[in-house]
């Protein structure tokens, strides 16, 4: 049992976090909750589907789909990522300069939330999968121990919910003024790494050379099986042995989002909200 | 962005020279799941060469192979077969398990 709690537990955790997180970030948005929450349902329905066809996506691409399938929502995800953080950019100013809660909310109520709900959904997708399909390996051995590996399954499911929510909460302790930029920041790195872990099922899959299997090791110091580790892999992408690919990916992510962000700012903007020049 | 554009650079230096040792001979391996455990439980692969492991999951439930080592992770379906490519290697011993059996499904990869 403790053992199905585990597994669950660790499957949960990475997508509880980035619902953390995204709940995070659009704190104070009017309707945020509507958008993560058809998020969480689209994405837990999506793991059920794909669980169910897990065998005939496999056998998609000669045998490559399921890494192409993990590697194409993988990169949906960071184009999201990447807009919000965009977007936010070229309003967010705006945003901090508003002063109250209502002047934020209204000020904040055009971002485009439903980029946040396909992250949610991707990230309970991805881990969701796995969960139903080991979930359902304890079920279809029918041995009588499969009552008790689903409460353990049900246990790690709270537990990893239990993380999110402590995410979530323990970045509300951050002063409202300096929010947007600490969520910024997690959600460029959440996309590096998410970028990284793409390009690997692509190494994988045959398709983009490793570049060297492994760049370091630190396995010795933090190995990413251990649950801190996971729980790093999730929030800045941290792999203990890197492939020359993965790092490639990872930091060009971070300079094209850091640099997309830093042009969308000094673009000019049309709003009426800005002191327009003497005319 | 300078900061960033160096470290880019020294990455990509670093990516370049563990490249440039990758050779482009392939070679292929086979193994079996069989009551949630791998055999051959242990690969004996050449250094240096892209490999192509077929899996073959005999039991009627699902597995997922996975590899913090080799930076690989495959669901592979109830009487299922999957392709999984890994390496380049150097020379070492790599550690593989069926994450849903971690307790009996396990086994490793060694490069000579």
């Amino acid at each position: 049992m403790l053992a199905t709690t585990i597994i669950v537990f660790r499957e949960v955790l990475e997508a509880a976090l980035i619902v953390g997180i995204v709940l995070a970030a659009s704190k104070g948005v009017a309707g945020r909750s509507v958008w993560v929450g058809a998020g969480v349902a689209c994405g837990v329905l999506a793991a059920g589907a794909v669980a169910l066809f897990a065998g005939a996506l496999s056998e998609l691409a000669q045998g490559m789909g399921q890494e192409l399938f993990n590697a194409c929502i993988l990169f949906a995800a960071v184009l999201m990522l990447s807009w919000h953080v965009v977007w936010m950019g070229r309003h967010g100013r705006e945003m901090a300069r508003e002063v109250g809660a209502v002047g934020r909310a209204v000020a904040g109520g055009a971002r485009p939330l439903y980029v946040l709900a396909v992250v949610v959904g991707i990230a309970v997708l991805r881990e969701g999968s796995e969960v139903v399909l080991f979930l359902y390996g304890i079920a279809a051995q029918g041995d009588t121990g499969a009552l008790a590996q689903l409460a353990g399954g049900a246990l790690g499911l709270a537990a990893g919910i239990a993380v999110g929510g402590a995410m979530y909460f323990g970045l509300l302790t951050i002063p409202q003024r300096h929010l947007f930029s600490a969520t910024n920041g997690l959600i460029v790195l959440l996309a590096a790494g998410m970028a990284a872990q793409a390009a690997d099922f692509l190494v994988q899959a045959d398709v983009l050379p490793a570049l060297g299997q492994q760049v370091w090791d630190t396995s010795w110091l933090l190995s990413d099986k251990s649950i801190f580790g996971r729980v790093l892999h999730t929030l800045i992408g941290y792999v203990d042995r890197p492939s020359g690919i993965q790092l490639t990916v990872y930091f060009a992510t971070i300079a094209i989002i850091a640099t997309l962000s830093k042009l969308a700012g000094h673009a000019p903007q049309n709003r009426a909200a800005r002191p327009s020049p003497a005319e | 962005m300078r900061p960033l554009g160096l470290g880019l650079a020294a990455v990509l230096a670093a990516v370049f020279l563990a490249g440039a040792r990758a050779g482009a001979v392939e070679e292929s391996r086979a193994l079996t799941i069989k009551d949630h455990r791998f055999d051959p439980a242990v690969l004996e692969v050449p250094a240096g060469v892209k490999v192509k492991l077929t899996v073959r999951n005999l039991d009627s439930t699902p597995e997922e192979f996975d590899s913090h080592a080799l930076n690989r992770e495959k669901v592979i379906s109830g009487g299922g077969e999957a392709q999984i490519w890994i390496g380049p290697l150097d020379a070492g011993s790599y550690d593989f398990m069926g994450e849903y059996h971690a307790d009996t499904a396990l086994g490793k990869v060694i490069a000579k």
